[in-house]
């Protein structure tokens, strides 16, 4: 039953073939029962019931608030949810409840979901781990998988099996973990270089970064206020269609979100791809990139290209300097946006209080960890008046090209780009600390953060699994304000390649805590 | 450019810096005027190096810049909905965005661009048709955000320039105009404020003012005294009020000074600046600025050096001191506000079609609805009443008044440059002794009238209508013919009974009117005053000559 869609679930619930009780208590129990995943960091297990409650009683009488009612979800703990602990996984916010919901939230709300807890991710989504929180490290599902484990064990070390857990990639990756085991049907994530593309592809899961500016931001705990966007986390491009028509439109709470009327849409299937252009942009033959990977990029090329679809390779010649640009605007802005945290309002505050300055020095050094901090600084350097011409303002021109070098493909005729998410499947958690979270940012970000840069909406869709039995997911990137177009092609795509679906049964009783009652009933 | 920041630790410092006999007289009295002839004294010294040998010879020069916070006059704050009130009870007037909870984003309002543009437009600016919003860093307890959003890069309005005047000459009977460069105007956040209990070493922060809506004009260093920087401040606060952009009430905060001062020799280069902070009194604003001319002056004579410092004004001793700051000079951080577009706004022109008119500012719309300024309003008033400049600028220096005089004059026979003096001269003299506005006189204008047609009418005398004055500011609710009637004010009708008092008067004195026949005519008017005194002025004084006159000569 909780393998099923989004869609599909929907559809149980207006045939009444499980209410919303039903379904909540299940995934509530789901959720304990892979606790170990680390994915969730607040479990709202009462006001979720109460909601689930209400929408049994709207069932009842008929009057349904629309497709997401009764529809059990997880937002990451970016997102303020009025009552409901918010601490972006900080020391800085632990213990803090938001007086409102983000905009995103209230609309989820109001749609009848059923809001069943906070996820992981990395402190202030400044990571591509879900490695580097307060609350620790999410595991990733597939580090369970049936697929995963026959090719560990394969290629021998049973006795290393538990140490080889891997990472969700992040920093949603607790969104991520949340949806691809099956204990909700969607999740929130948020978007600023690639924090939910990165985790869904590393998840085997469909993530989705809309245009800037189509979904509001009110409400999102900020990273970068020019970059962020709340992210889509589901199992499937339709599923994610749904959400986005539930979420997107202006927000006057939200001066950056456009005025124009956003009309929601079903996904159809198209048959003709001879009208299709993918562009194959050259200069994500990044160094790194898996063999692996590559050849999947490939045979997805050739995919549209048999079908009919006209393939292109474009240039996108700013891209090599993205990432190093990327890091100059992300840390100054993250430098002006932590200003706010100096334990007076709310939050953490330090009980050094000798002197105003004092006690601002220690509470930033209580609440912040190394990375936070080590952004901060360096943001606040770039934005020093000696370095504001040679840093930010080359950075925001350089940026302006990348954007341009979008515009200029799409202008050229290509409906979407084609590309990989990340350089390869997912690695486990022991090899990922071994470099420090700047660069594992700087890698994983390679091919993500350029669609941030310019704003443009970009689909992560699971392709095929790797060698050693792990996702590997390709990206589409749109025009702006296209997602129709964007996700009607990602929903082709997706069922050509028809990936696999995690297959835990058996494995999670491994030395966990799930009881075979559980187990049989959810993954039969 | 900086939001007003209160710090500690003043108090400390004031006892040692300022001594009561501190307070320099002026040294010369070129002292204030601007480089008359320039060149032709103290050529070839340098600012600063002048031995006190030779103090007097070169005349210095003062330079004076203000940077003026208004407080825009809107029901809620710049990029909240909350409510802006003054003295409301504290931290009751706050808005998640106000507090910057995590999360929270900036909305623009409306009101407070209109007011901005309305204000460039009224001190000739030109109104930029796309302004950015910046970020300004810096940490302090009741800047909650840890930056003040400002328009640091392309404020809404620039290079604008305002014209006032000012009384000079010995007697101050001279009145000139002089003209001040508006240099631009930004929008921006104001701040919290901090209360700082020093016994408890405890700092409390009240929230309502952050976030309100200030406007900040950017005055070019045209000035060279106290007396001009206070009444260009005056001129600017009568525009806003006119305009209704800001209350610009400086008791209540609504319009801070800071001033920029240095001091030079004529053709040389200008002076190290200090900035004066804070100045929040109409009173102290020229004393605050020529005393630190003076003292930059001293400085400089004593053979000392200028620092560029900020310095703070204590009314209390009447002297600047500078402001502690800690940090030195501090590196603001700018940077581009991300979550607000650029501010666009729109002429008849430019107006795109299917724009939702409620969402857009359109500069024309207006520039065609934009109240008579100050100055048009006393060129109205000169011409219209025939009253002298000087009045026009009296009346429009007092709320209120000008409607006043327009009233009294609507309602009486007076010709209005008989009325002005009883407006200036009598009425504001009740209104400054009392210390009341003109909302709060006991004298109506309707009340006033009636007494001036009593006096046009010929039926009271004038020294008599002073008295029905006197008894009307008593407030007792008597009309003035009813005072007029109890006090047995009015002017003697009877020829007869006239006759007799003078020749009583004349009689009783006897010296006077052999003064008189021997030549001594200005001993009549002592006569004249005495039968006034007699009559208790109930005598029409042109009568009384005319009796006295014929009674003399037979």
């Amino acid at each position: 039953m909780l393998r099923v869609s989004l869609r599909e679930i929907s559809a149980a619930l207006k045939e009444g073939r499980v209410t919303p009780t039903e379904l909540c208590q299940r995934c509530l129990s789901f959720i304990k029962a892979t606790k170990f995943l680390n994915a969730y960091i607040t479990i709202a297990e009462e006001t979720a019931l109460k909601q689930a409650e209400e929408s049994e009683e709207r069932y009842r009488r008929g009057q349904i608030l629309g497709d997401l009612d009764g529809i059990p979800v997880a937002v990451k703990d970016n997102f303020n949810t009025a009552g409901i602990e918010t601490t972006c996984a900080s020391n800085m916010l632990k213990g803090y409840i938001p007086p409102y919901n983000a905009t995103v939230v209230q609309k989820l709300l109001d749609q009848g979901a059923v809001l069943l807890g906070k996820t992981n991710l990395d402190e202030f989504a400044m990571g591509s781990g879900s490695t580097d929180g307060i609350f620790g490290p999410v595991r990733n599902p597939w580090s369970y998988s049936r697929q995963y484990r026959d090719k560990c064990v394969q290629n021998s070390h049973p006795e290393k099996e538990d140490s080889n857990w891997l990472i969700t990639g992040g920093s949603s990756g607790g969104s991520a973990a949340a949806v691809s085991s099956f204990t909700c049907f969607a999740a929130l994530g948020s978007d600023t270089g690639g924090s939910t593309r990165n985790p869904a592809a590393h998840c085997g899961i469909v993530g989705l970064k809309p245009t800037y500016g189509l979904i509001s931001r009110h409400g999102l705990i900020p990273l970068v206020n020019s970059m962020d966007v709340p992210g889509i986390l589901t199992r499937c491009v339709d599923d994610a269609a749904i959400v986005l028509g539930v979420l997107a439109g202006h927000d006057p709470k939200d001066s950056t979100t456009v005025q124009d009327p956003f009309k929601s849409f079903e996904l159809t299937c198209f048959t003709d791809a001879s009208k299709l252009c993918i562009g194959i942009p050259k200069e994500y033959h990044a160094p790194g990139l898996s063999s692996e990977t590559l050849a999947l990029w490939s045979k997805a090329a050739d995919l549209f290209e048999n079908a009919g679809a006209k393939v292109i390779e474009v240039s996108l010649p700013h891209t090599r300097y993205s990432i190093v640009c990327y890091h100059v605007l992300c840390t100054s802005e993250v430098a002006s946006n932590m200003a706010r945290f100096d334990g007076l309002e709310y939050g953490h505050r330090s009980s050094m209080d000798k002197s105003t300055e004092v006690m601002y020095a220690a509470t930033r050094r209580e609440g912040f960890n190394d990375v936070v901090r080590g952004r901060i600084l360096s943001g606040n350097y770039f934005l020093l008046k000696q370095n504001y011409e040679n840093y930010f303002i080359k950075a925001q021109k350089v940026r302006r090209l990348i954007a341009k070098d979008f515009v200029n493909v799409f202008h050229s005729g290509i409906d979407v780009l084609l590309t990989p998410t990340t350089l390869s499947d997912t690695i486990p958690y022991v090899e990922f600390i071994k470099e420090d979270n700047r660069t594992r940012s700087a890698q994983d970000d390679i091919f993500t953060q350029a669609a941030n840069m310019a704003g443009l909406p970009a689909i992560t869709v699971p392709t095929a699994l790797s060698e050693k039995g792990l996702p590997v997911g390709l990206q589409f990137i749109g025009r702006a304000f296209q997602e129709q177009q964007l996700l009607t092609v990602a929903k082709w795509f997706e069922k050509q390649v028809k990936f696999p679906m995690i297959q835990l049964q058996g494995i999670m009783d491994h030395g966990h805590t799930v009881s075979h009652h559980q187990k049989s009933a959810f993954f039969s | 450019m900086a939001a007003s920041i209160l710090r500690r630790c003043w108090g400390s410092l004031l006892a040692q810096r300022c001594r009561t006999g501190d307070v320099p007289v002026l040294h010369n009295g070129q002292t204030w005027r601007r480089a008359q002839a320039s060149g032709s004294i103290a050529s070839g010294r340098r600012a600063g190096n002048s031995p006190a040998g030779e103090r007097g010879v070169a005349p210095w020069v003062a330079v004076v810049g203000l940077e003026i916070h208004a407080q825009i006059s809107s029901n809620s704050k710049l990029f909240s909905g909350s409510q802006v009130q003054f003295a409301a009870p504290p931290n009751s007037l706050v808005s998640f965005f106000d507090a910057s909870l995590p999360g929270t984003l900036p909305a623009l309002n409306r009101r407070c661009v209109e007011a901005a543009v309305m204000t460039g437009l009224a001190l000739n600016c030109r109104i930029n048709k796309k302004s950015l919003f910046d970020r300004k860093h810096y940490f302090y307890a009741d800047l909650p955000a840890g930056y003040q959003i400002t328009q640091q890069r392309l404020p809404v309005a620039v290079n604008g320039s305002l014209s006032y005047s000012l009384c000079v000459g010995g007697k101050k009977n001279q009145m000139v105009t002089r003209t001040v460069r508006i240099k631009q105007i930004q929008l921006e956040q104001d701040s919290g404020k901090s209360l700082h209990d020093d016994t408890r070493s405890q700092t409390l922060i009240d929230l309502n003012r952050a976030g309100v809506g200030l406007m900040e004009v950017v005055m070019e260093p045209d000035m060279s005294s106290g007396e001009e920087a206070a009444a260009a401040v005056r001129e600017l606060q009568l525009i806003l009020q006119t305009l209704g952009s800001s209350q610009a009430i400086m008791a209540e905060g609504q319009l801070r000074v800071d001033a920029n001062v240095s001091v030079h020799h004529p053709g040389e280069a200008y002076g190290v600046r200090t900035e004066v902070k804070n100045i929040n009194s109409a009173r102290f604003l020229a004393r605050a600025i020529d005393y630190e001319i003076q003292r930059q002056i001293k400085e400089l004579e004593n053979g000392q050096t200028v620092m560029n410092e900020t310095r703070a004004f204590d009314y209390k001793h009447g002297c600047t001191i500078p402001m502690r700051d800690k940090e030195g000079k501090q590196d603001y951080r700018f940077m581009p506000e991300p979550n607000l577009p650029p501010l666009i706004l729109y002429d008849t022109k430019s107006l795109p079609a299917n724009m939702n008119h409620q969402q857009v500012v359109n500069i024309d719309w207006i520039r065609e609805r934009l109240p008579d300024l100050p100055s048009v309003k006393r060129v109205k008033l000169v011409e219209q009443y025939g009253i002298l400049p000087e009045h026009s600028v009296a009346l429009l220096n007092e709320d209120g008044l000008m409607e006043f005089f327009q009233n009294v004059v609507r309602q009486t026979q007076m010709n209005p440059k008989k009325v002005i003096g009883w407006i200036l001269n009598d009425m504001l003299c009740y209104l400054k002794q009392h210390n009341l506005t003109v909302k709060e006189s006991p004298v109506s204008s309707l009340l006033l009238a009636d007494l001036l047609n009593l006096l046009e009418r010929g039926a009271i005398s004038s020294s008599a209508a002073k008295q029905v004055f006197e008894e009307l500011w008593k407030g007792e609710g008597k009309t003035p013919l009813q005072i007029v009637k109890e006090k047995k004010l009015e002017l003697i009708q009877d020829q007869q009974e006239f006759e007799q008092i003078c020749q009583a008067v004349m009689e009783g004195h006897q010296e006077e009117v052999m003064e008189i026949k021997k030549g001594n005519r200005k001993v009549l008017n002592k006569l004249i005053g005495l039968v006034q005194r007699t009559t208790r002025g109930r005598a029409d004084p042109v009568l009384v000559k005319q009796i006295l006159e014929k009674r003399l000569s037979q």
